[in-house]
């Protein structure tokens, strides 16, 4: 686990998603925000029930996959947010600290940009903000920048096994999302409510 | 009907009842000092899982998450919190049909003394009637047990969002 953000391997968001979707073998529930982080989720394993695509309300992926979480405390829940799309919503932080959500992992995909818009720098990389030291100082002690793959999926893997809440944080490239979701949300709901209804 | 020897119930025991009728076990909210007397009942209340927000935004989206994954959800909160949720209500709760239900304490209106409050409180049924979302306002406590649960009921039966808005009719609003 890293503390701090010298030292980080800029990884590839594509390529860690499907390192995610490779480590689930519970039907963890897996929240993709909006853009780029809900494409690769996409692209990833599009035929997962228990995924879910949002097409707007830009920084709710940690507090629906917190919502996921309280309601089934057996399953174990992801979100997969961007830097720019939690810097909306700080503030979730502090109230998925405060419930103590010991199911969910927020994983923090850091690009610096706002890549969908055309790859404008975010005040928080302007401004050297640590977006891990945000989470902990929120009261998520349990959250660690990866430093690479190796250490992402030992992040994971504790995630999966220990009681959270949990946030990984991973400085990536700026490679765009190569595949869109369709833009169906009703039955991304009803599918994921489907899979939701199946015991873990 | 209500006897002389049973007082009626105050309106947060009604609203409170109606969300247990109707397996509401979820409640985050953003506090209010109107909503005072049933966001503390639903506390007292071992049935309820209740928690104060940062923000209204994400008080929908856990009510959204928690209602996809079987737990059904209201939020609370006030007039000027409602303002900051079209997006939120556009692409998440009206795309994709999920019944969260809402509950406004409405403040702007019957004596407000704040000009901002005021402004904000006009534009709340319009925006919920821009988005297709039923809301009824609660004025009288007669009919609050019934709307209350019509309101709930409808919403979970045709997977839509509804509001409820609290008038100051009901509630007495902030003194």
């Amino acid at each position: 686990m890293t503390e701090t953000t010298e030292n980080l391997h800029v990884m590839n968001r594509a390529a860690l998603t499907r390192r995610l979707l490779a480590a689930l073998r519970n039907r963890e529930a897996v929240i993709g925000g909006i853009g780029n982080s809900n494409w690769d989720l996409w692209a990833a394993d599009r035929t997962r029930g228990e995924n879910f695509y949002m097409l707007g309300s830009m920084g709710l992926a940690a507090p629906i996959a917190m919502g996921v979480a309280i309601a089934q405390p057996r399953r174990r829940v992801f979100a997969l947010e961007g830097d720019g799309s939690l810097l909306m919503q700080l503030g979730c932080l502090s109230t998925i600290a405060a419930q103590r959500v010991r199911n969910l992992c927020v994983i923090v995909w850091d690009n610096g940009i706002y890549q969908i818009t055309g790859g404008q720098e975010t005040p928080a990389h302007a401004a050297g903000t640590d977006i891990v030291a945000i989470a902990r100082a929120s009261g998520i002690a349990s959250a660690a920048w990866a430093a690479d793959e190796a250490e992402f999926d030992a992040l994971v893997a504790r995630a999966l096994s220990t009681d959270g809440p949990h946030l990984i944080g991973v400085k990536i490239d700026a490679e765009p999302g190569r595949e869109q979701t369709d833009r169906d949300p009703i039955r991304f709901r009803e599918s994921f409510m489907r899979a939701m209804a199946e015991p873990v | 009907m209500t006897s002389p020897a049973e007082p009626a119930r105050p309106w947060h025991a009604i609203l409170r009842q109606a969300f247990k009728d109707h397996g509401v076990r979820l409640v985050p909210y953003v506090p209010d000092n109107v909503l005072r007397p049933l966001i503390e009942g639903i506390h007292a209340d071992p049935f309820f899982t209740a928690f104060a927000c940062a923000r209204e935004e994400e008080a929908i989206g856990i009510a959204t998450g928690a209602t996809m994954a079987g737990m059904r959800g209201a939020v609370l909160m006030q007039t000027s919190g409602f303002a900051t949720l079209p997006n939120v209500l556009a692409s998440l709760v009206v795309a994709c049909q999920v019944p969260v239900v809402m509950v406004v304490s409405e403040r702007g209106t019957m004596g407000e003394f704040n000009p901002g409050q005021a402004i904000v409180c006009r534009t709340m049924r319009p925006i919920l009637d821009s988005l297709g979302v039923e809301h009824h306002t609660l004025t009288r406590l007669d009919e609050a047990a019934f709307v209350a649960d019509r309101t709930i009921r409808q919403a979970f039966a045709t997977r839509w969002p509804a509001c409820l808005i609290l008038s100051p009719l009901l509630t007495g609003g902030r003194k």
